[in-house]
C-alpha cells in the first residue's frame, strides 16, 4: 500500500461517509454541514490529482458559497422544520433499489472500459497556465466560458427576482 | 498506485449517494444538496479522466470549471425558488408540492 | 281568288270564331254571336261561290275537272303524305247543303237562346234557362224566357263544329276527313252536354261519344289497313281503276273478303257509329239532352250526315269488284245493316211521346234508307235522299224547337212547372198560336213522309225503292216500304198531336209563335224541303220525266269512274211511294185526331204488349247496360283496378319497399348498434376510461415520484442496451 492509496482510501472514505451522512441526516443543517465534509473531500481529492485550481474553487465556491446559500436557504424555511420527523418520503426503498441499480450498472459500464486499469501519466507543462488559456483562447473554449457567465448572470437574475418579495 | 477505476468507483458511488438522496429525502433543499453530491461526483470523474488521459488536453477541466458554474447557478436559483414557494406555500416539504396531479 | 284558295279558306271562319269568342268575347253576348253568324255567312258565301262555280262547269267531275289543291306534308321515305281539299260533284252537293243548315242553324241559336231576353231568375250556368220574373209599369209581374247563361259558349262550339263539318266536307284524303269527323265527335259530347250540370245530359255525351268511338276505332284501322295496302290516303289517288281492281283482287285472312271489301266494312263500321245504325244506335236519342239547335246540327244536318257522307265517298271501294249482279258480300252487309235499321227506328219511333224523340228515331231510320241504298248500290238515290233529308229534318228539328219554345212560355205562364214541354201529349191545338211554325213544320212533316210530288222527300225517297224493285232486292223493298208507311204514320201522328185538335193542357193555351230569328230559317229550309226534289226528277218520270233535266243525276254521277245509269221508270214502285205516303198520312190524322187531355195513346190497347217494347226501344239500352256496359265496368273496376294494379303491381311495389325497411332494420339493430356502436364504438371508449381511471393515479405531482419512474426506466433501458451491445 503506497502512500498514495491510503490518502486516496482515507479521502474517498471521508468522502463517501460524508455523503451517506448528508442524505440520511434528520437535521437539515447538520446535511449542510456533512456536505461541505464531502465538498472539503473532493478538494483534496483534486489537489492529489494535480488540479490544484480546481481544489481552491471547489473550496472558494463550493464551500464559500453554495453551501453558506444552503444554510441561508434552511434558516430562511425553518419555520416548518421539525427534527423528529423523519426525513426519508414513502418511496424511499425504490430510491434506494435505484441507487443501487445505478451503482451497479456504472460499475459494470466502467468494467467495460479498456483502459480501466490505467496508471497515472505525465503532467505536461503548467496545468494552471493551460487551463487559463486553454478557458479565453479563441482556438480553444472561450466561447463554453462566455456562456457559463452569461448562464450564471441569467440565474443571477433570475435568482433575485424569484426570491424578491414582491 | 491508483489506477483510474478507483476513481470511477468512487464517482459512482456518490453519484448513487446523491441520487439516493434526490429520490428519497422529503425536503426541497435536502433534494438539492442531492444534486450537489451528484454533481460533485461528475467533477470528480472528469478531473480523474483528465488527470489519468492526456493532460495536456484541458477539456476535462474545462468541463469541470463550467460544471462548476452551472452548480452555483443552479442552487441559486432552486433555493430561490424554494425560498419562494415557502413563501406561498408556507411548505418546504416535496410532497405537498402536488398542484399538477390528478 | 282561286276557287282552290277559297276552298282551303272554308273552314276557316267559324274557327276563328271559336278562338275569338273562347278567348276574348266570352262576356260579351251580341258580339259573340255576331262573330259566329258573321263567320257562319262568310264560309256560307264561300261555299255558295264555290258551288257556283262548279256547277257551271260543263262535265264536272269527270276527269280532271274538279277544284283539287294539295300539299306535301309529311315526308315517308321516298314519297310524301299528301294533304289538300278536292271539290267534286258530291262534296259540291254536300258543300251546298251543309253552307245553308249550319247559317240557318247559327241564326235559329240566337233566338233559341233568347238573346235579348232578361237574365234568369235563378239560373246556373250548366242547366238550362229557367224563366225571369219581369214587372212592368202596372205592377204586374209575370216570367219570360230567360237568356242562356252560357250564350257565347255555344256559339263557340257550334263554330268548332261548323269547322269539324267543313274540314270534312272539303277534305280530299281520309286522313283530313277524319280529323273532321273527330273534331264533330268532340263537338257532339260538348255540345249534348252542353248543360252539363244535369246528371242525363252528362251520362248522354258520353254515352255519344263512347258509342261514336267503337265505331271510329273501326274506322281507323280501315284507314290503317288502306294507307298499307295502297301506300296513300287522297281520294284522287285511291280511286283509280287500278287501284280498286288490286284492292278488289288481294284477299283477306277475315270472312274471305277482299281487301277492298274489308277496308270498306270497316270504314262502314264508323258510320255505322257516326249515323247511328243498328246496333250503334242507341247515343241518338239520349243526344236529344242537348239544346235543339244541336239536335238539329248534329242529328239532321252535319254529324250523321257525315257517316253517309263517307260511305258516299268510300262507294267505289264498297263496289270494287262488283259486277253489277247480286251483290258482293260487303255490299249484302251494307243493305242489311241499313234496312234493318230503318225499320227497327220506324217501330220504335211509333211508341215515342217526346217531339224530339220521334224526330231521332226518324233521323235513325232515313239514315238506315240511305245506307240501305248504298248497300244495293243505288249511288244517286242515297246522295239525294241525303240532301233531301238534311233539309227537312233540319227544318224539322228547328221547327219542334219553336214549338218547345212556344210551350215552355206557356210553362212559365203558368208556373207549372211538371209540365213537360216536349211531351207531345201536352200539346195540341197550336197550329192557331204558331202558324210559322205549323206551315214549315207541315212543310217538312209531308216532306220526311213523302208526300208525293210536291215535296222533295217524296222524289229521293221514290228512288230509292225504284231502285230497289228494278234491281230486284224485293226483301229490301218491301221492309223500306213497310218503314216508309210508319214514318208517314208517326210523322202525322207528330203533326196531329201537336198542331191539331184543341190545346190538351193550359200550357198549351198560352203557348205563342217565336221571334223571327228562329221563324226565319224554318222558311228557308222549308222552300228548299219542296223545291231541292225537282232537280232530281228521273228522266223517264211520265209526263213531267224530261222537262227539266235530272240534274242532280247527272251532276253527281259524274264523281263516280262509271257513270251511273238511271233506273229503268216502272210505275210500281212509284204507286207503293204514293200509296204509303198518303195512307200513312191519313191513318195517323185518323187515329190520333180525336186525342183529348188524360187520354193514353190510342195504340197502346190495340199493340198491347208490343207497344211497351217499342216504348222501351225494345229493351236494347238494358241489353248493352248488362252484357256490355256492366262487364266492361267490372273488368276496369274490380280486375284491373283491384286485383291488377292494387293487388299485384302495388304489391310489388310495397314488397320491394318493404325489404329494403326489413334490410335496414337488421343491419341497424343487429349489426349496428350492438357490434359497432357498443362494441367498437362505447366499447373502447369504456376500455380508455377504464385504463384512464386506473392510469391517473400515476400523475401525483410530486416531482420525486416522476424521477423515480424516469430513473427506473432509465435503468432498465441502458441494462438492456448494455446487454445487448456488450453481452450478446
Amino acid at each position: 500500500m503506497t502512500a498514495e492509496q491510503i490518502i486516496f482510501f482515507l479521502t474517498a472514505a471521508l468522502i463517501l461517509i460524508s455523503a451517506l451522512m448528508v442524505v440520511t441526516t434528520r437535521n437539515l443543517v447538520h446535511a449542510a454541514l456533512w456536505l461541505i465534509a464531502t465538498l472539503f473531500g473532493a478538494a483534496v481529492l483534486f489537489a492529489t490529482l494535480e488540479a490544484s485550481f480546481l481544489a481552491v474553487v471547489q473550496i472558494v465556491v463550493y464551500i464559500g458559497a453554495i453551501s453558506i446559500l444552503f444554510i441561508f436557504a434552511v434558516m430562511l424555511t425553518r419555520r416548518n422544520l421539525l427534527d423528529k420527523v423523519s426525513q426519508t418520503n414513502a418511496g424511499w426503498p425504490w430510491a434506494a433499489g435505484i441507487a443501487i441499480a445505478a451503482f451497479a450498472g456504472l460499475v459494470f459500464l466502467a468494467g467495460q472500459m479498456h483502459n480501466a486499469g490505467a496508471q497515472k501519466g505525465e503532467v505536461f507543462g503548467d496545468p494552471l497556465m493551460a487551463l487559463s488559456t486553454a478557458l479565453v483562447s479563441p482556438d480553444a473554449y472561450v466561447l463554453a466560458f462566455e456562456v457559463a457567465s452569461i448562464m450564471l448572470l441569467a440565474a443571477l437574475v433570475g435568482a433575485v427576482y424569484i426570491a424578491n418579495r414582491k | 498506485m491508483v489506477p483510474l477505476s478507483w476513481y470511477i468507483f468512487l464517482s459512482a458511488a456518490l453519484f448513487s449517494i446523491g441520487l439516493y438522496g434526490v429520490l428519497a429525502r422529503k425536503n426541497a433543499i435536502a433534494i438539492l444538496l442531492g444534486v450537489e453530491l451528484m454533481l460533485n461526483a461528475a467533477n470528480i470523474n472528469l478531473v480523474s479522466f483528465w488527470r489519468y488521459g492526456n493532460t495536456a488536453l484541458m477539456g476535462g477541466q474545462v468541463f469541470s470549471i463550467i460544471v462548476f458554474a452551472v452548480a452555483a447557478a443552479e442552487v441559486a436559483v432552486g433555493l430561490a425558488l424554494v425560498i419562494a414557494i415557502y413563501r406561498t406555500r408556507k411548505t418546504v416539504v416535496a410532497d405537498e408540492l402536488d398542484l399538477m396531479k390528478w | 281568288m282561286t276557287t282552290e284558295l277559297l276552298i282551303w279558306l272554308l273552314p276557316l271562319p267559324p274557327l276563328l270564331a271559336f278562338f275569338l269568342i273562347v278567348l276574348f268575347t266570352n262576356k260579351n253576348k251580341a258580339l259573340s254571336h255576331s262573330i259566329a253568324v258573321g263567320a257562319a255567312l262568310l264560309s256560307f258565301a264561300g261555299s255558295m261561290v264555290v258551288f257556283f262555280r262548279a256547277v257551271a262547269i260543263d262535265h264536272f267531275g269527270e276527269g280532271d275537272k274538279v277544284f283539287n289543291s294539295f300539299i306535301t306534308w309529311l315526308p315517308t321515305g321516298d314519297t310524301f303524305l299528301k294533304i289538300g281539299v278536292l271539290i267534286d260533284p258530291l262534296s259540291a252537293v254536300t258543300l251546298f247543303f251543309v253552307a245553308w243548315t249550319v247559317l240557318m242553324i247559327f241564326i235559329y241559336s240566337v233566338g233559341y237562346h233568347n238573346f235579348g231576353q232578361p237574365e234568369g231568375d235563378h239560373d246556373h250556368k250548366g242547366l238550362p234557362p229557367h224563366g225571369a220574373t219581369v214587372t212592368d209599369e202596372h205592377g204586374h209581374s209575370h216570367t219570360v224566357l230567360s237568356v242562356e247563361p252560357m250564350y257565347s259558349r255555344f256559339f263557340a262550339f257550334i263554330g268548332l263544329f261548323a269547322f269539324g263539318m267543313y274540314t270534312l266536307v272539303v277534305s280530299d284524303n281520309l286522313l283530313t276527313m277524319f280529323v273532321g269527323w273527330e273534331i264533330m265527335g268532340l263537338c257532339s259530347y260538348l255540345l249534348i252536354g252542353f248543360w252539363f250540370a244535369k246528371p242525363s245530359a252528362r251520362a248522354a255525351a258520353i254515352k255519344a261519344f263512347m258509342t261514336t268511338r267503337v265505331g271510329d276505332v273501326f274506322m281507323l284501322l280501315g284507314i290503317v289497313f288502306l294507307y298499307s295496302a295502297t301506300g296513300t290516303l287522297s281520294f284522287r289517288e285511291i280511286f283509280t281503276a287500278d287501284v280498286l281492281a288490286k284492292l278488289a283482287a288481294t284477299p283477306t285472312a277475315i270472312f274471305g273478303l277482299s281487301a277492298s271489301g274489308l277496308i270498306a266494312i270497316l270504314l262502314f263500321i264508323g258510320t255505322v257509329g257516326k249515323s247511328a245504325q243498328w246496333p250503334l244506335h242507341i247515343w241518338l236519342p239520349d243526344a236529344m239532352e242537348g239544346p235543339t239547335p244541336v239536335s238539329a246540327m248534329i242529328h239532321a244536318a252535319t254529324m250523321v250526315s257525315a257517316g253517309v257522307y263517307a260511305v258516299l265517298r268510300m262507294f267505289p271501294l264498297l263496289t270494287a269488284g262488283w259486277d253489277h249482279h247480286g251483290l258482293t258480300p260487303e255490299m249484302t252487309v251494307v243493305a242489311l245493316i241499313g234496312t234493318f235499321t230503318a225499320i227497327f227506328a220506324a217501330t220504335i219511333a211509333l211508341a215515342q211521346n217526346d217531339i224530339k224523340k220521334v224526330l231521332a228515331y226518324s233521323t235513325i231510320s232515313q239514315l238506315g234508307f240511305m245506307i240501305a241504298a248504298l248497300g244495293m248500290g243505288a249511288y244517286i238515290a242515297a246522295a239525294f235522299h241525303l240532301v233531301t233529308h238534311a233539309f227537312f229534318k233540319a227544318l224539322l228539328f228547328l221547327g219542334s224547337g219553336s214549338v218547345i219554345h212556344g210551350m215552355e212560355h206557356g210553362v212559365l205562364h203558368t208556373g207549372n212547372h211538371k209540365v213537360d214541354p216536349q211531351d207531345m201529349m201536352n200539346m195540341g191545338g197550336l197550329r192557331k198560336k204558331m202558324p210559322v211554325t205549323f206551315w214549315t213544320f207541315l212543310i217538312g212533316g209531308f216532306a220526311l213522309s213523302g208526300f208525293p210530288f210536291i215535296t222533295a222527300g217524296f222524289w229521293s225517297k221514290d228512288e230509292i225503292l225504284a231502285d230497289a224493285f228494278a234491281h230486284g232486292h224485293w226483301a229490301i223493298l218491301a221492309t223500306l216500304s213497310v218503314a216508309a208507311l210508319m214514318t208517314a204514320f208517326y210523322t202525322m201522328r207528330q203533326i196531329t198531336l201537336t198542331f191539331f185538335g184543341e190545346a190538351r193542357t193550359k200550357e198549351a193555351e198560352h203557348a205563342h209563335e217565336t221571334p223571327w230569328t228562329m221563324t226565319l230559317p224554318l222558311v228557308f229550309l222549308a222552300f228548299f224541303a219542296v223545291t231541292y226534289g225537282w232537280g232530281g226528277i228521273p228522266e223517264k218520270f211520265p209526263v213531267i220525266g224530261g222537262i227539266i233535266p235530272n240534274w242532280f243525276h247527272d251532276f253527281v254521277g259524274a264523281t263516280l269512274l262509271e257513270h251511273p245509269k238511271a233506273v229503268e221508270f216502272s210505275g210500281i214502285p212509284l204507286a207503293i211511294s204514293v200509296v204509303v205516303a198518303l195512307g200513312g198520312l191519313g191513318l195517323g190524322w185518323l187515329v190520333y185526331r180525336g186525342v183529348k187531355a188524360g187520354q193514353p195513346d190510342p195504340l197502346q190497347k190495340p199493340l198491347g204488349p208490343i207497344y211497351t217494347l217499342l216504348q222501351n226501344k225494345w229493351y236494347f239500352d238494358e241489353f248493352y247496360a248488362f252484357f256490355v256496359v256492366k262487364p266492361v265496368i267490372w273488368f276496369s273496376e274490380v280486375f284491373t283496378s283491384q286485383w291488377m294494379d292494387k293487388g299485384v303491381i302495388d304489391g310489388i311495389l310495397h314488397f320491394i319497399g318493404k325489404t329494403p325497411i326489413w334490410i335496414g332494420d337488421f343491419l341497424r339493430n343487429k349489426f349496428d348498434k350492438p357490434v359497432i356502436n357498443e362494441f367498437f364504438g362505447d366499447g373502447t371508449a369504456a376500455v380508455f376510461q377504464k385504463f384512464g381511471h386506473e392510469l391517473r393515479y400515476t400523475q401525483t405531482g410530486r416531482i420525486q415520484s416522476y424521477l423515480i419512474a424516469s430513473a427506473s426506466f432509465l435503468i432498465v433501458l441502458v441494462a438492456v442496451l448494455a446487454y445487448y451491445f456488450f453481452l450478446a
